[in-house]
């Protein structure tokens, strides 16, 4: 038993509902209560699809326990296929379900429907999602594809991208872009748009482009295996990323290495002079294993940040993420508790986080700018516009997104310069970010903005949890000192405070004056 | 003058209703901790469940993010499935934990869900167990917001209804309102009745539990929401009375539900008017105003919220919709009873749900608006339907007089949109 608070990942039965619902065609018999159906809204709410996932929900009740469930699921699954006339079916259990045993995947088959039926065994007291979204992905292509004539052409498979992904569908369409610059054809896009029919197509290509590991790879390892067709491992986020990915696709290939470079706009606009003061910058990277390895690589040789955290919350990745960390010489943090990665951001107090929708809700209540690299997702990760990760383009909008949330190079200087100007001060925060002023970091709660609860019932005042020990109770800042903190910029303010506090603790000081509070600024001068 | 005045000669009171049972689409009864949570200031609802429930409650919550919200699920592991003693002294632990991390919680709350029900967990036990280990200090009570037992605001009731065995006994002769409202709306509530010089007034479920209101046979109460059925019967049993009216959304539902407590508490005519007219005119220039959309529209309720048949009796009959179906999750003429009474005969009254079927009505009718789960609302319009999703209308304080205004918004804004944009090309 493990008290959860939010979770980066939902059951696995969420998983296999993204490759479901991804697809055309399929459709997925769910035996589950009725409260499991709110897992619709994820498509229909935050990823704003015009249509119900496919999915069937047996919603059993507390009555049919003792009763019929199993004849509850037969009857869904045989209205599922009457209805909806599906070229395949999946069928599984939610967490409720496989609590009461009744074998989706051995009912189904006993009823003969005259399309294939695809049983998922996914233990929702073991795995999660992302877990969820490899297997059913695996076991589709498992039942389906099998050996078929080479197009004559070299061809890709394009396999990972699904619903409910982190632009995953623009990166299809800039994955494409870059493989036929080099005259490599696509055969079959997939989960994200295709049919069962085309999964039993899958053997035609001579390359797989594995773009999202966690939701692929067990696919791409089956059909490397059975029907020899080799995937790639660069995952072509970032610039260099996609120059060693047009790289190893060439040679797999044995391709031209040729790229379009005419729309890659981002290593000028790093290297202007504008961007000077994006150096050095002190990020946290947390999220889906992909994402933090290729955006680490970023960070550091395409913005010149220099990266203080990294870790990701799917463990079945925690190795080469380890691994990663100790490329850029830092303790990874795998880990799937908010909790901890909230506490690990605090205390190594980064200048910006590069993370998910968990983490920018951490960044808010630091106070610390937040750019969003991967999933899990909000309503707000599926832009109207182009907006892609992988690829050039990708590379040029991950520029304008990390620096966004950042205040602009001269004005950062501006802000320190006039910070007691009333106007002008920096608490107002970046001024393309109307009326979002991080909150002043010193002490107190973090303010439960309107943003925050347009839901919130109760109007109380006193709904404020007891005040969190910040560990100055034993430290006094002299009013000189104090007024000096606040003249430092908002955004370094944080740290300057936690790095007197620890200087002067070191110290055995009690009392911060303003000499200690430079005493510090020297001793940690860099 | 207080009375209604077009009493319906046949009404739905009596009307057949369309049972169905299928595959539902709505959500299970935790979902009412998102907005529990907020109102009762001291409580921690701890559900034991599994991933899923988790990721519901974070689902529903949506951008309600906070640092530590009063609640959080005890997710059950592989092992805790082998062994039920196991389980408990899990739980007994992350308890004890979490208790000594939140001082300030004072009444702890166990939900049930699906898996701990099908495992046969016994919460009940649990929180007795625990509260003769925490007590005086917290008091544990349980109950289930399981999908297998309960949907969406049925959670608010089996939360409410387990609180009353435990409210203290009192022979004093009080009211007591039941429901969790948003501030607001519970002030203005108690604010109109206390001019008519009824009191004391309490409220179930009270901010803290150290305000936990008293019960006895000289108690009346009034329920604020329809699905409070197993909180009055609850209620009930403790030798209190309930006051039935409509429920009090829109001008004349508040109108009738203040008027039923006014009588009980004797209230004569004038008084009662002089308290009501102004805010009765208020309600009645903003309902006029925001129903111009509304006026001859026809809507189609999918089974949410249990709020569909006051609803319609509020739009129908003050907004001057006409209904097509009205659909909800189960129907306890109990508490629904005075507001079926007003509905004339005509909507088909459904009850459960068979989704596929319904929608093919939905389609069938193509009504002027749909309101349904947010699940339905963008595929169906898609469809070129117009949609209002339910969730919002137990979110949104849209209770008595002054809100009247602001709930017939919320049914003529999609209504509204749909009029505005044009997006479609141009010849
Ligand atoms: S329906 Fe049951 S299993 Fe699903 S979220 Fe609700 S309580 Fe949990």
């Amino acid at each position: 038993m493990k008290l959860t608070v939010w979770t980066y990942e939902g059951p696995p039965h969420v998983g296999a509902m993204r490759v479901a619902t991804a697809m055309k065609g399929l459709h997925y018999v769910l035996h589950a209560p009725q409260g499991d159906t709110y897992a619709d809204l994820l498509f229909t709410m935050i990823e704003r699809r015009n249509h119900r996932p496919p999915v069937s929900y047996t919603t059993f009740e507390g009555r049919d326990l003792g009763e019929d469930t199993a004849g509850l699921f037969k009857r869904a699954c045989q209205d599922a296929y009457d209805r909806f006339k599906p070229q395949a079916l999946i069928v599984g259990a939610s967490c409720t379900a496989e609590l009461i045993q009744d074998d989706p995947g051995g009912l189904a088959e006993t009823m003969n429907l005259p399309v294939p039926v695809i049983a998922l065994e996914l233990p929702s007291y073991q795995r999660k999602e992302n877990f969820g979204t490899d297997e059913t992905f695996y076991q589709l292509v498992k039942a389906l594809a099998g050996p078929v004539e080479k197009t004559p052409h070299i061809t890709a498979n394009l396999i990972g991208p699904l619903a409910l992904g982190f632009r995953h569908r623009d990166d299809i369409e800039e994955v494409k872009a870059l493989l036929e610059e080099m005259g490599i054809g696509i055969n079959v896009v997939a989960p994200f748009d295709a049919t069962p029919h085309d999964l039993t197509r899958l053997g035609a290509a001579h390359i797989n482009i594995l773009m999202y590991p966690e939701h692929a790879e067990t696919a791409a390892r089956h059909m490397e295996r059975t029907l020899g067709i080799p995937f790639t491992k660069t995952v072509p986020i970032g610039v260099g990323a996609t120059h060693d990915f047009v790289a190893e696709v060439a040679r797999i290939c044995g391709v031209e290495p040729k790229k379009d470079l005419s729309r890659l706009r981002q290593p000028w606009w790093s290297k202007s002079v504008d961007s000077t003061y994006l150096t050095g910058k002190r990020v946290f990277l947390f999220g889906d294993a992909t994402h933090v390895q290729t955006a680490a690589r970023i960070a550091r040789d395409e913005m010149g940040f220099e990266v203080i955290g990294l870790g990701c919350y799917n463990r079945e990745f925690a190795r080469p993420i380890r691994q990663l960390a100790k490329e850029f010489g830092l303790e990874a943090l795998i880990t799937d508790d908010y909790l901890e990665v909230e506490k690990a951001i605090e205390d190594a107090a980064p200048e910006m986080i590069l993370g998910t929708q968990m983490e920018r809700h951490i960044g808010k209540r630091l106070g610390i700018p937040c750019a969003v690299i991967s999933a899990p997702v909000h309503v707000q990760d599926f832009p109207a516009r182009y907006s892609p990760q992988m690829g050039w383009e990708g590379a040029n909008v991950i520029f304008d997104t990390w620096i966004h949330p950042l205040v602009m190079g001269l004005e950062e200087h501006l802000l320190a310069m006039f910070r007691e100007d009333f106007e002008f001060h920096d608490e107002a925060g970046a001024s393309h970010h109307g009326g979002h002023a991080p909150r002043a970091v010193e002490g107190g709660q973090p303010p439960v903005s309107e943003a925050d609860s347009p839901r919130s019932i109760s109007e109380s005042k006193t709904d404020m949890p007891a005040p969190v020990e910040t560990g100055t109770d034993v430290m006094v800042w002299l009013a000189d000192a104090e007024r000096e903190l606040k003249k430092i910029p908002f955004f370094v303010r944080g740290k300057a405070k936690r790095n007197t506090e620890k200087f002067a603790a070191e110290r055995g000081v009690t009392e911060i004056s303003v000499d200690t509070l430079y005493e510090a600024k020297a001793h940690y001068a860099r | 003058m207080n009375r209604p005045a077009n009493i319906p000669a046949s009404t739905c009171r009596d009307a057949p209703i369309l049972k169905e049972r299928g595959q539902r689409e709505v959500f299970c009864g935790l979902t009412g901790i998102i907005w529990l949570h907020r109102k009762m200031q001291d409580a921690f609802f701890l559900v034991v469940g599994s991933r899923t429930c988790a990721h519901l409650l974070q689902s529903a919550a949506g951008v309600m993010i906070f640092a530590e919200p009063r609640f959080g699920t005890a997710i059950l592991e592989e092992t805790d499935l082998a062994g039920l003693a196991d389980a408990n002294d899990e739980l007994d632990r992350e308890v004890a934990r979490l208790l000594s991390r939140r001082p300030d919680i004072k009444q702890l709350f166990l939900v049930g869900s699906c898996p701990s029900e099908v495992i046969k967990l016994d919460l009940a036990r649990a929180a007795e167990r625990l509260t003769q280990i925490h007590a005086p200090h917290v008091r544990v009570l349980n109950y289930s917001g399981s999908g297998i037992e309960t949907t969406f605001t049925q959670g608010e009731d089996a939360c409410l209804a387990s609180m009353v065995p435990v409210l203290p006994g009192t022979e004093d002769r009080e009211l007591l309102l039941v429901g969790a409202l948003p501030d607001v709306v519970e002030d203005q509530a108690v604010d109109l009745l206390t001019k008519m010089g009824i009191g004391p007034i309490h409220v179930l479920p009270a901010p803290r539990s150290a305000d936990a209101p008293g019960i006895g046979p000289n108690t009346v109460f009034a329920c604020l929401q329809p699905f409070l059925g197993d909180t009055a019967a609850a209620l009930e049993r403790r030798g209190a009375r309930m006051i039935q009216a409509p429920f009090p959304f829109g001008e004349e539902g508040t109108t009738l539900w203040l008027k039923a407590i006014a009588d009980e508490f004797g209230v004569d005519d004038a008084t009662f008017d002089a308290v009501t007219a102004a805010p009765r005119a208020r309600a009645r220039t903003a309902i006029a105003n925001a129903s111009e959309h509304l006026r001859g529209k026809s809507i189609f309720f999918l089974p949410d919220s249990q709020l569909e048949i006051p609803l319609a009796r509020f739009l129908t009959r003050e907004c001057g919709m006409v209904a097509v179906e009205i659909g909800q999750p189960f129907i306890h003429k109990g508490l629904v009873g005075p507001d079926l009474d007003l509905i004339p005969a005509g909507p088909t009254i459904s009850e459960g749900q068979d989704v596929e079927k319904q929608l093919d009505r939905v389609r069938a009718a193509r009504p002027d608006l749909t309101v349904c789960g947010l699940g339905l609302a963008n595929p169906l319009e898609a469809e070129g339907l117009t949609t209002k999703w339910a969730i919002e209308l137990v979110f949104t304080p849209v209770h008595f007089y002054d809100q009247a205004g602001d709930l017939a918004g919320l049914f003529s804004r999609p209504l509204r949109r749909r009029a505005l944009l044009k997006l479609e090309e141009r010849a």
